[in-house]
């Protein structure tokens, strides 16, 4: 029943991944991006990682997914306009993805000695990461805050400078 | 209900690769084989949804009546004239408040796994979450003191709309 759901989830996140590629308008592309984040949320809390699940739907899916779309609306993005694409993609990047994806994956069957794990085995509850953050890793936690910090401050500036601008153009 | 609720959270049966000191603070209940039955709820309710959705919308493409004309086919704007470009420039206050959103909900998101083991962590975890909250204070009073969070009133000063 797990791999089954595994699989499903597996597979609406790629249709979404392709789908969103696909998509003329980029605020289809932002909910097929929803999508995928929904999906990478399913799979996490397969494979045991229930805090990463919750923080994949509140940060990513939630805040992360209402910035895109405020961007798309500041940038005021319409449909896209259709390239045929550059030749360079085609002959360099396809053949490099198709390597590069073979190259990975045999590196992961022979080498990471990934057998199979019980799901919930490896630590990965609230509580482990908890007592990680606030008991091993405490000072890079308080480190956080001021990184944030400066990322509140660096967006007011950033807007500042924005609604000045807007002001000029009238 | 509360001791179940304990027993959903210890769920780690092999804690080898951990340090000592973790392991000893982390009740070591054996791992229960039905994680997934846990999260059955919530696979339903995500097929109830799933299924209300298309079922409503299939339904009312079959059995509804389709009878176009050239008002109401017109894109509806609280019963006024729709003019000009639907796609108007937004200001950037939108952009910093979702900037801001992002950043606070990171703040609120590890309050989550330090409210789970705060009695472990006793008066030790109090304080540290004292100074990292704090330290976001700080930056609270920051977009408060510059106005970002006032939506109206710097533009309303210059007798702007």
């Amino acid at each position: 029943m797990h791999l089954i759901l595994f699989l499903i989830f597996g597979a609406v996140c790629v249709a979404g991944a392709v789908n969103l590629l696909l998509q003329h308008h980029p605020i289809d592309s932002a909910l097929s991006l929803v999508v995928v984040m929904g999906a990478l949320a399913a799979e996490y809390l397969l494979l045991g990682a229930e805090f990463v699940a919750a923080v994949q739907v509140i940060v990513y899916a939630g805040a992360i997914m209402v910035l895109f779309v405020f961007v798309i609306m500041l940038l005021n993005a319409g449909e896209e306009a259709r390239s045929g694409g550059s030749r360079i993609a085609w002959v360099i990047g396809v053949p490099g993805m198709l390597l590069g994806g073979i190259l990975m994956s045999w590196v992961l069957l022979k080498h990471s000695g990934t057998g199979q794990v019980e799901v919930g085995s490896l630590p990965g509850s609230p509580q482990d990461i908890g007592w990680l953050l606030f008991h091993d890793f405490l000072l890079p936690f308080e480190v956080t805050s001021i990184l944030v910090l400066i990322a509140i401050m660096g967006a007011v500036v950033l807007a500042s400078h924005a609604q000045s601008a807007e002001k000029k153009e009238g | 209900m509360c001791a179940q609720c304990l027993t959903l959270f210890a769920l780690n049966s092999s804690l080898e690769c951990f340090p000592n000191s973790v392991a000893n603070y982390i009740d070591l209940a054996p791992m229960p084989d039905n994680y997934f039955v846990r999260y059955l709820p919530l696979l339903i309710h995500f097929l109830v949804a799933v299924g209300f959705a298309s079922v409503v919308v299939t339904l009312s493409w079959l059995i509804g009546y389709r009878r176009p004309s050239r008002a109401k086919m017109s894109p509806y704007e609280c019963g006024m004239t729709p003019i000009g470009d639907t796609q108007s420039r937004f200001s950037v206050k939108f952009y910093l408040v979702g900037m801001l959103f992002i950043l606070f909900d990171v703040e609120a998101v590890f309050l989550y796994p330090w409210a789970v083991i705060l009695r472990k962590l006793k008066m030790f975890g109090f304080w540290e979450m004292f100074v990292y909250i704090a330290i976001f204070l700080v930056g609270f009073f920051y977009i408060w003191k510059k106005g970002a969070l006032d939506w109206a009133a710097p533009s309303a000063k210059r007798g702007e709309v």
